[in-house]
């Protein structure tokens, strides 16, 4: 095909536009991983870009010695693996029905799922109900009420409803009632489907803070977000004995890179296998029909 | 949770197709629509879990804002037992000196947010779409997509650490050049640019794939078509490419008129501090402040209620908006 000088232009500004948004989206991040790597002297001098200068391992050690480190990483690892099961389980439930042809109520109660994803209660109130029944401090009050997203549930039920309705007839003439037709027929289908919104809650439970921020007193409880916002945003610590950044300047700033590496190192590791899923889960939510 | 709209578009766009499956199914005789019924009952028992849920979790919650925030609720009382107020916070909140200044904030941080952030993407997809290469194509997809998976906490403590004004990166490059530092989180006339830059990096690249699957359901005939009747590549853009998105562009908007008034208040309450209040306090960082940290729970329902009312009132109206002149809406 024979390409024009104007298209040619066009295409190399393209480029060039694309590779700054790329630059832009990994830069602060490659920042953040070389100046935790960095040893004191050149972070304060300014001198670290993306490469790391003077490789300094202090900060991580100090960071991973830190006993409020390791409980809150447990807990997060508790809340990520618990959370996503009942998420998982909850949304499977929910969108099985709503994905069958013939099933009462089915529009009344898509319309309920729907409308809950257009107007959220309100913050107070919730904080109400989850305290009147008895969640608040607990660790439920972090796996419940978050529990189910409207938006994963209609991507699971786009996902069920594209699998061909014989499969199901012919199960159903075999004599499966809906359980089995669910678990035999159905879920082993979805799997990418599963796999897809499975992550998406995986990921909101491991970056999550602001339940755990209202619901949560014991500090023996709180996921790693909270600690790392009390270690890295000054502006919200009170007095809460972070001692690990209390000390030199360079020190505890090299301590706030390390400890943002150690919070998102498992995401950064996940995604490059796992990002063409998501990709996949909004493009089935948005391209059917 | 962010709202996430892509499941919308999809619902709106197969809502006649699927009007059509069931006339074509429709069960021809009473005994074996008994039958189904009867065959339906483990399907409800299924969906139990996940009403009560929905329930007690999001429309009990609703409704409750309406009552606590006409009553002067006291925990120790219980809701029936404390005592009716009526419309007195309501009337408290607007008559406040803080009313105009949050509903400013909010409205401003929006305004940016509409005008770069909502663009931002739409821009990203359409240049991505002009890529031959699949390769590259989803190289960027999957680099821009990145940010989005990084915690709140984690990006603004980005933003912190870049914008301090002793070791952060922004100042270090300001002081080469030789001018005088800047204390950014501090001084109330730069909240509203970094805020909004943030949620850009944040979002963009997400939102750009939800565009970015609209796109290729375009159909390639038009363009073939196009091209025939000598067609240029900027009025494609403007003929075919922005109006086959157009329906996407709409939904999208909608569903981000109802949630308009909440802004990222999760971010917001973690970048901003007492001395930017003037420009960063919005709605909900307020209610916040108010119900959660110091326990005025009918007050904080009343302000959060009347957000939501205002939020529905502008979901209605823009959509009865989109139905008439782009046929395109919600419900």
């Amino acid at each position: 095909m024979k390409e024009t000088k104007g298209r040619i232009i066009f295409q190399c500004i393209n480029y060039t536009i694309l590779i700054i948004c790329m630059i832009v989206a990994l830069y602060p991040v490659l920042y953040v991983l070389a100046a935790s790597l960095s040893s004191y002297e050149f972070l304060a001098q300014g001198r670290v870009g993306i490469i790391p200068m003077g490789l300094n391992l202090e900060a991580y050690k100090r960071v991973l010695t830190y006993p409020m480190i390791g409980r809150s990483y447990i807990n997060t690892l508790f809340y990520t693996v618990a959370g996503t099961s009942i998420s998982l389980l909850l949304s499977i439930l929910g969108a099985y029905p709503l994905s069958r042809r013939y099933f009462p109520g089915k529009d009344f109660l898509t319309k309920v799922v729907v409308i809950a994803m257009l107007f959220s209660a309100g913050m107070i109130p919730t904080f109400l109900v989850v305290r009147g029944l008895g969640l608040y401090n607990t660790v439920w009050s972090i796996l419940l009420p978050t529990a189910i997203s409207s938006f994963n549930l209609v991507i699971l039920k786009n996902f069920f409803e594209q699998i061909p309705y014989e499969l199901e007839e012919s199960a159903s003439l075999d004599g499966c009632n809906h359980l089995q037709t669910l678990f035999i027929i159905i879920l082993p289908l979805a799997v990418p489907g599963l796999v897809t919104i499975g992550l998406f809650y995986a990921v909101y439970q491991w970056n999550s803070y602001f339940p755990a921020m209202i619901y949560l007193r014991d500090r023996e409880l709180v996921p790693i977000q909270i600690i790392l916002r009390d270690i890295v945003i000054q502006n919200q610590t009170n007095d809460l004995s972070i001692d690990l950044v209390k000390g030199s300047d360079q020190v505890s700033e090299s301590i706030r890179y390390a400890t943002i590496m150690v919070a998102t190192i498992p995401i950064m590791l996940v995604y490059p296998f796992v990002q063409k899923y998501f990709i996949k889960g909004i493009m089935v939510g948005s391209v059917k029909g | 949770m962010r709202i996430t709209p892509a499941a919308i578009v999809a619902k709106v766009k197969s809502k006649k197709s699927s009007n059509n499956n069931l006339s074509n199914n429709n069960l021809s005789n009473r005994s074996s629509r008994l039958k189904m019924l009867k065959a339906s009952y483990p399907l409800l028992l299924m969906f139990l879990p996940v009403f009560v849920y929905y329930v007690v979790f999001r429309y009990i919650p609703l409704i409750g804002a309406l009552i606590i925030s006409v009553k002067k609720y006291q925990p120790a009382l219980g809701i029936i037992g404390s005592k009716w107020v009526g419309l007195e916070y309501f009337t408290q909140f607007i008559d406040s000196v803080f009313f105009w200044r949050l509903l400013r904030n909010t409205l401003a941080i929006n305004f940016f947010q509409l005008i770069l952030g909502f663009t931002a993407p739409i821009i990203l997809a359409l240049l991505l779409n002009e890529i031959g290469s699949s390769k590259f194509k989803r190289l960027v997809q999957s680099v821009t997509y990145l940010p989005n998976f990084i915690s709140s906490v984690v990006v603004v403590g980005i933003v912190v650490v870049f914008l301090s004004p002793t070791t952060g990166v922004v100042n270090s490059i300001i002081s080469k050049l030789g001018m005088e530092k800047v204390n950014f989180l501090t001084e109330p006339s730069y909240f509203w640019l970094i805020y909004t830059l943030m949620v850009i990096w944040q979002t963009t690249g997400y939102s750009a794939i939800i565009y970015l699957a609209s796109l290729t359901g375009i159909n390639p005939e038009l363009y073939e078509a196009s091209k025939i009747d000598g067609a240029g590549r900027w009025s494609q853009l403007w003929h075919i490419t922005l109006p086959g998105i157009s329906s996407t562009i709409v939904i999208l908007l909608l569903m981000r008129l109802g949630s308009l008034l909440e802004v990222g208040y999760e971010s917001i309450i973690l970048l901003y501090n007492p001395s930017i209040y003037s420009t960063a306090d919005v709605i909900s960082t307020y209610v916040y402040r108010r119900g959660i940290l110091n326990g005025d729970y009918s007050f904080a329902s009343a302000v959060g209620f009347f957000q939501s009312v205002i939020g529905l009132v502008l979901v209605i109206t823009a959509n009865k908006l989109a139905k008439k002149y782009t046929e395109t809406s919600l419900w």
